[in-house]
């Protein structure tokens, strides 16, 4: 029944999108989405292995049609920031399944060699200026990237990522005023999986049309469902094109968070009913049904491709497992530039000043 | 009169409970203090208690929470703002050591700002930079703000009661590796008062001045040198500010020798400051240098190797304390 109600509904918006099929993005979406899908459970499961370093594990299931559908549409030299819960951003974004993994078991081989974590793994090569533990913390560093990106009119844009838990915090108002003012490459990309912790978003503002707040600030603003990645990807397509060429934006990408805060979190202050019909606003499969029902994909292929996946994700565990944690003295590397000394041990320091002649 | 087996997690909770029933001022804000029952389930169904107009649960913006605080503080209500972590104090700078610190003093003594900031910090969950600090630092440089740091179960239950009856804003730090710890008390018995330190354990050889979740490891690194003839003292100073200097000055007068024990880092931290302190003014009776044993001067990682490496254990402490003693004591 659950299958066919999405198959319904991918049917209608199939009927109200001009040109959908031939030119459409929509296989490859999945299998974006797809991979992160798979990738957070198998974060799951190395957190129920008891090879993860702690439990702060945040699983974008749910999500994941936000970072597909927005990704799709930077380039190369683009750059963004993430919230806590940013995993599938980052794959979307091109990253390394494996090195996210052993980052978030606390391995050496990890992205940032066990130092960062699940909350803070990136790659800037890839134009990930960092995941934040700090909610609100990430923002405004695209504001900077998008005066970068004037400065050296490179062409660039620069897109936060952050969680409706977010729209508490100041800095998200200051940041949008900035880049409206200035006429910034900036996109903000609201993720708003109705809860924050234990808070659910109608318990957190007396309007919860995000979009709102940043159209009052002269920002072009949008809500988009987010169980339909190709609306996604749409309104990402208008709006970063937009910021690219002088006018930020933001998107609200409406979801539900499937499962707990963190991997601790059973959500009991969710009601079963509401959680059950928020799982079913389920993007991945609301794509796969809509790539069947247009007949763009059969159901064995999508099988196959799963298939395909898992496996790639299942060797992403393999991987951690077998890695190193990260040597000692490794801990006193990185605090400052390679060429400038490195903080003295406070065991050598003691050593020092205790030593006899 | 009755023993009871409490973790520092329910004393907390027993605190805020207390406080509410006996003060209808007594109000909690904060993410997640009601419905959620608190990040680390200190609050936990003080909202079915007190209501949600007494519980409150607030969007995520610090700043303000602290800010409303401080002016419920100064209408009238005994506020309880909780900053779920410590680390995120940063964002709320403005308003604890630019509001809630100098009111008092900026207008001449017309008001005070009584609001207990509750808050936790530390090393132990894996929790990665920016959820593992110990900023302490920050609070103490900061005249005007009170500092209290229980590492006791008792000390969590008398000095979160005693933080709601001063006049000043004061933060309180708990330890988020201690919730879970367990201690038979008497919560009836008389507490030893706010601003005093508390003597752990007594010795001849050396004295060991810490506070919070080191105080175990210092214990533990007492019993180790002790099994090897070195008695330390050790020092548990609870509250941070007031400091009871005259108790630690009267142990080091009689050892002669001093170590200050903190996970904060080393470089302009607390335990910076107490041995400067007790330099200057126990110099005359020093025996050695005194020794800083404190958190590597680098962030945390969330590798839990990196993470246990950069702060004290007993190891260390006790390692230090040999090197301190070492031929002036039978091994
Ligand atoms: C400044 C700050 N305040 C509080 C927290 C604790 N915290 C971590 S995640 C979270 C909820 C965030 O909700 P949201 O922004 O909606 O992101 P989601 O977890 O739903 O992805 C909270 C309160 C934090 N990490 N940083
Ligand atoms: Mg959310």
């Amino acid at each position: 029944m659950y299958e066919a109600d999405l198959r319904a509904t991918a049917g209608r918006n199939m009927a109200g999108r001009v040109g959908a099929g031939a030119n459409t993005r929509l296989p490859e979406l999945y299998r974006t989405m797809r991979r992160i899908r798979t990738f957070e459970e198998r974060v799951g499961e190395l957190f129920v292995r008891g090879q993860s370093a702690g439990s702060m594990l945040h699983l974008s299931i749910g999500e994941e049609s936000a970072a597909a559908g927005v990704c799709a549409h930077l380039r190369d030299g683009d750059s963004f920031t993430t919230h806590h819960r940013g995993h599938g951003i980052f794959l979307a974004r091109g990253a390394d399944p494996a090195r996210m993994m052993a980052e978030i078991g606390g391995k050496e081989a990890g992205y940032c060699h066990g130092k960062g974590g699940s909350m803070h793994i990136a790659d800037m090569g890839l134009g990930h200026l960092g995941a934040n533990a700090i909610v609100g913390g990430g923002i405004p560093a695209v504001v900077g990237a998008g005066l970068s990106a004037r400065h050296h009119k490179t062409g660039a844009v620069s897109v936060a990522f952050f969680g409706d838990g977010a729209t508490g915090q100041g800095i998200l108002y200051e940041s949008m005023n900035m880049a409206a003012l200035w006429g910034l490459p900036c996109v903000f990309v609201c993720i708003n999986n109705q809860y924050g912790m234990g808070t659910n978003i109608a318990q957190a503002t007396a309007n919860p049309n995000l979009h709102e707040r940043a159209a009052a600030f002269g920002l072009a603003a949008e809500t988009v469902d987010g169980l339909d990645v190709e609306a996604v990807a749409e309104a990402a397509e208008r709006l970063v094109e937009g910021a690219r060429a002088g006018k930020p934006a933001f998107l609200a990408v409406s979801c539900y968070r499937f499962y707990g805060h963190a991997r601790k979190d059973k959500s009991p202050y969710r009601d079963p009913v509401e959680e059950e019909a928020g799982r079913r606003q389920d993007p991945v499969a609301f794509a796969r049904a809509a790539l069947i029902d247009r007949g763009l994909e059969s159901e064995s292929e999508l099988d196959r491709l799963d298939g395909e996946i898992g496996a790639e994700m299942d060797a992403t565990i393999d991987f951690t497992v077998a890695q190193t944690e990260p040597p000692l003295a490794s801990m006193f590397r990185d605090v400052y530039a390679p060429e400038e000394p490195e903080p003295e041990p406070v065991r050598a320091r003691i050593d020092r000043v205790l030593a006899r002649d | 009169m009755a023993l009871q087996e409490l973790t520092y997690r329910d004393a907390l909770r027993k605190a805020l409970a207390d406080a509410m029933t006996e003060n209808p001022d007594v109000v909690i804000l904060g993410e997640e203090v009601g419905r959620y029952g608190g990040a680390y389930g200190v609050t936990k169904d003080l909202i079915k208690e007190f209501g949600a107009e007494r519980v409150i649960d607030t969007p995520i913006s610090e700043p303000a929470i602290v800010g409303a605080a401080v002016g419920a503080a100064m209408t009238g209500l005994r506020p309880v703002a909780e900053l779920m972590y410590v680390d995120f104090i940063g964002m709320t700078m403005d308003q604890l050591a630019n509001q809630a610190a100098k009111i008092r003093y900026m207008f001449g003594g017309q008001i005070g700002v009584p609001m207990v900031l509750r808050t936790q910090g530390g090393t132990g969950r894996s929790a990665g930079a920016q959820h593992s600090q110990s900023l302490e630092a920050y609070v103490m440089h900061t005249p005007g703000l009170r500092l209290a740091m229980p590492a006791t179960v008792a000390d969590a239950y008398h000095l979160l009661r005693m933080a709601l009856t001063k006049p000043d804003p004061v933060v309180f730090i708990e330890h988020k590796a201690l919730y879970t710890m367990k201690e038979s008390v008497d919560l009836d018995a008389e507490p030893l008062a706010w601003g005093k330190a508390a003597v752990r354990r007594e010795g001849r050889d050396l004295v060991i001045v810490t506070y919070s979740r080191q105080l175990h490891y210092c214990m533990e690194a007492a019993r180790q040198l002790s099994a090897r003839g070195i008695e330390a003292t050790v020092i548990d100073i609870r509250t941070l500010n007031p400091l009871d200097f005259d108790t630690i000055r009267a142990h080091v007068e009689r050892t002669g020798r001093a170590m200050v024990v903190s996970e904060g880092v080393m470089t302009a931290g607390v335990a910076a400051e107490l041995s400067a302190r007790i330099t200057e003014e126990c110099f005359d009776f020093l025996e050695d240098p005194v020794v800083r044993v404190a958190g590597e001067d680098i962030p945390i990682s969330v590798s839990t190797a990196l993470e246990a490496g950069s702060v004290p254990g007993p190891q260390l402490i006790a390692d230090t304390a040999l090197r301190m003693l070492a031929g002036r004591v039978p091994a």
